[in-house]
């Protein structure tokens, strides 16, 4: 047994050691900043110990942002859903000798710069962009386009992690016995009753991990705001941004960064041990 | 009975449009005449002609290409031996777990602020390609790990056990039997990590020093004074078509391996 946790802890001591010193110790130093005092000189962060920073955070000012940045976070969760399970599901139940062709066609778009796919939404949803365009055939244009709203902020985002819910429903869906389905419809469920009795249940695993996947590095994302929402919509993200890049007030940015992770770590709690195994 | 699935292929066809419509208008407004990326007015090679002689780029695009690699083979190393580490359960294994599952759910923002204060402050490493590496295999091990360890375990133990109790000693049933079931994975968690950090620009824009630009890094702070140039348009294309290719070429060499070992087997059964 002693062996055993000798081998297991040895094989991960490389790991162990490269994420405590470059992410673990990272996030302790974040914690530190976050109670120190602002420093505008090069020193940043600097003695004695408070929580003005958190009081700043937590001021009501703030609160729209903090809101909509769980929203935009919610509602790219909810869309990566409903695009990735039909995707997933349908790969790993007729794709037959595919399947792996189909996975990398899902991934080969990821392959192209991100910044240079965002720019392309960014032309495709713009006043005399493609979309409105062709929106313009039916009547359905709009005005200057679709730019700078939430829609193309949650666009965006949901585009930019599709991947990250497909693999994990993808690995879900795989282990998934098809003929329970075909054994509910015998039983005489119908379709509604079987998707949420019999197919939800048989895939949750893989729901949860790619919803966590999903929800949390979407809460923290900021380009993909900036670029397609304008300044208008800045999310959360970009505020711990501006913290720092323009050297404003490491404190500050310190504790919006620990709010984010108290997020995480809620989340974290919220899921429990369910769908360990796929993550 | 298997209904023939009409809806969901539909529903599957508009995913894929979504996802491949912007890479269709990047190779569109790549060899678009004017600057524009929203209005195509005629046809050029200008942008190509310009990105082959943009030095700038290049040294940018080799930056990245170096760190993408060598933190692709460090992440792949050591996120190998761990995915083994995790196979079989021991005390301590949920801990490791949840260490390993922080890459993966703390927010790039978050990451980047932290180390970026980390490196300045507290450890004193220089901003640049040790800072940028330090990072990258960090934020890009855990996705190794979960893509190897699925992989090893689904392996059937008693695969390697017959090779042992053959007479082959502990390195060769790893070499012959175990490398072999798992290289797949491997393989994948490497091309993981290689396009994470090959795209990063959140964390990377925190941790570049003087000359050591990414090409992500580099595109975002142009891209930002004056929107997206045209160039990197068109050296976006060409990455996607190259990639592409290559996805092409391993899937169709992949299927033809397969059906020649399955025609082998015909014969030699």
């Amino acid at each position: 047994m002693l062996r055993r946790w000798l081998k297991a802890n040895g094989l991960l001591a490389p790991t162990g050691i490269w994420l405590g010193i470059f992410l673990v110790a990272p996030l302790v130093v974040v914690v530190e900043f976050s109670f120190a005092t602002r420093d505008t000189g090069v020193a940043r962060a600097v003695l004695p110990w408070t929580t003005q920073a958190y009081l700043t955070a937590l001021d009501p000012a703030f609160l729209p942002i903090f809101g909509r940045t769980l929203a935009y976070a919610v509602a790219t969760t909810a869309a990566c859903l409903l695009l990735g399970f039909p995707l997933a599901w349908f790969i790993a139940r007729h794709g037959g000798r595919y399947r792996t062709a189909l996975l990398a066609a899902v991934l080969i778009p990821f392959w192209s710069s991100y910044l240079a796919r965002i720019y392309a939404w960014k032309a495709l949803l713009d006043g005399e962009g493609l979309v409105n365009t062709v929106l313009g055939w039916v009547g359905l244009d709009r005005d200057g386009g679709f730019l700078l709203t939430h829609g193309a902020v949650v666009l965006g985002l949901t585009y930019g992690f599709l991947p990250f819910m497909v693999l994990p429903l993808y690995v879900a869906c795989e282990r998934f016995d098809f003929r329970l389905v075909e054994a509910s419809y015998d039983l005489g469920h119908g379709r509604v009753s079987t998707f949420f009795r019999v197919v939800l249940p048989g895939v949750l695993t893989g729901v949860l991990a790619g919803s966590l996947l999903v929800l949390v590095p979407a809460a923290g994302d900021f380009v993909t705001p900036k670029l397609l929402g304008g300044v208008e919509q800045s999310t959360f993200g970009s505020v711990i941004d501006d913290q720092f890049r323009g050297g404003n007030n490491w404190p500050l940015g310190s504790a919006m960064a620990v709010l984010l992770l108290v997020l995480v770590v809620v989340v974290l709690v919220l899921r429990g041990r369910r769908g360990e195994d796929v993550l | 009975m298997k209904r023939r699935p009409w809806a969901l292929g539909a529903v599957v066809a508009v995913v894929f449009l979504f996802l491949y419509a912007p890479i269709a208008w990047l190779a569109i407004a790549s060899f678009n005449s004017s600057r524009s990326l929203s209005r195509i007015s005629g046809f050029s090679l200008q942008w190509y002609e310009e990105l082959a002689d943009d030095s700038r780029v290049f040294g940018s695009l080799r930056l990245s290409l170096q760190l993408a690699l060598s933190s692709a083979v460090i992440a792949t190393v050591i996120g190998t031996l761990a995915a083994f580490g995790l196979r079989r359960a021991f005390p301590g294994r949920g801990l490791w777990t949840v260490l390993l599952s922080l890459p993966l759910v703390v927010p790039e923002v978050v990451m980047g602020v932290a180390m970026l204060g980390f490196f300045v402050k507290l450890a004193g490493v220089p901003l640049g390609f040790g800072a940028l590496l330090f990072a990258h295999v960090a934020f890009s091990l855990s996705f190794v790990v979960v893509v190897v360890r699925s992989r090893v375990s689904g392996m059937d133990a008693r695969m390697e056990e017959a090779a042992a109790d053959l007479g082959a000693s502990p390195f060769v049933v790893f070499r012959t039997v175990t490398l072999p079931l798992v290289a797949p994975a491997v393989v994948a968690g490497a091309a993981f990590a290689f396009l994470l950090s090959f795209d990063d620009v959140v964390i990377s824009s925190y941790l570049t020093g003087v000359g050591s630009t990414t090409l992500p890094v580099f595109v975002y702070a142009q891209a930002s004074k004056r929107g997206i140039s045209p160039e990197i348009v068109a050296l976006s294309t060409l990455m996607v078509t190259a990639t592409a290719l290559l996805l092409i070429i391993g899937v169709v060499v992949a299927s033809w391996r397969a059906r020649r070992a399955g025609s082998t087997a015909k014969l030699a059964g």
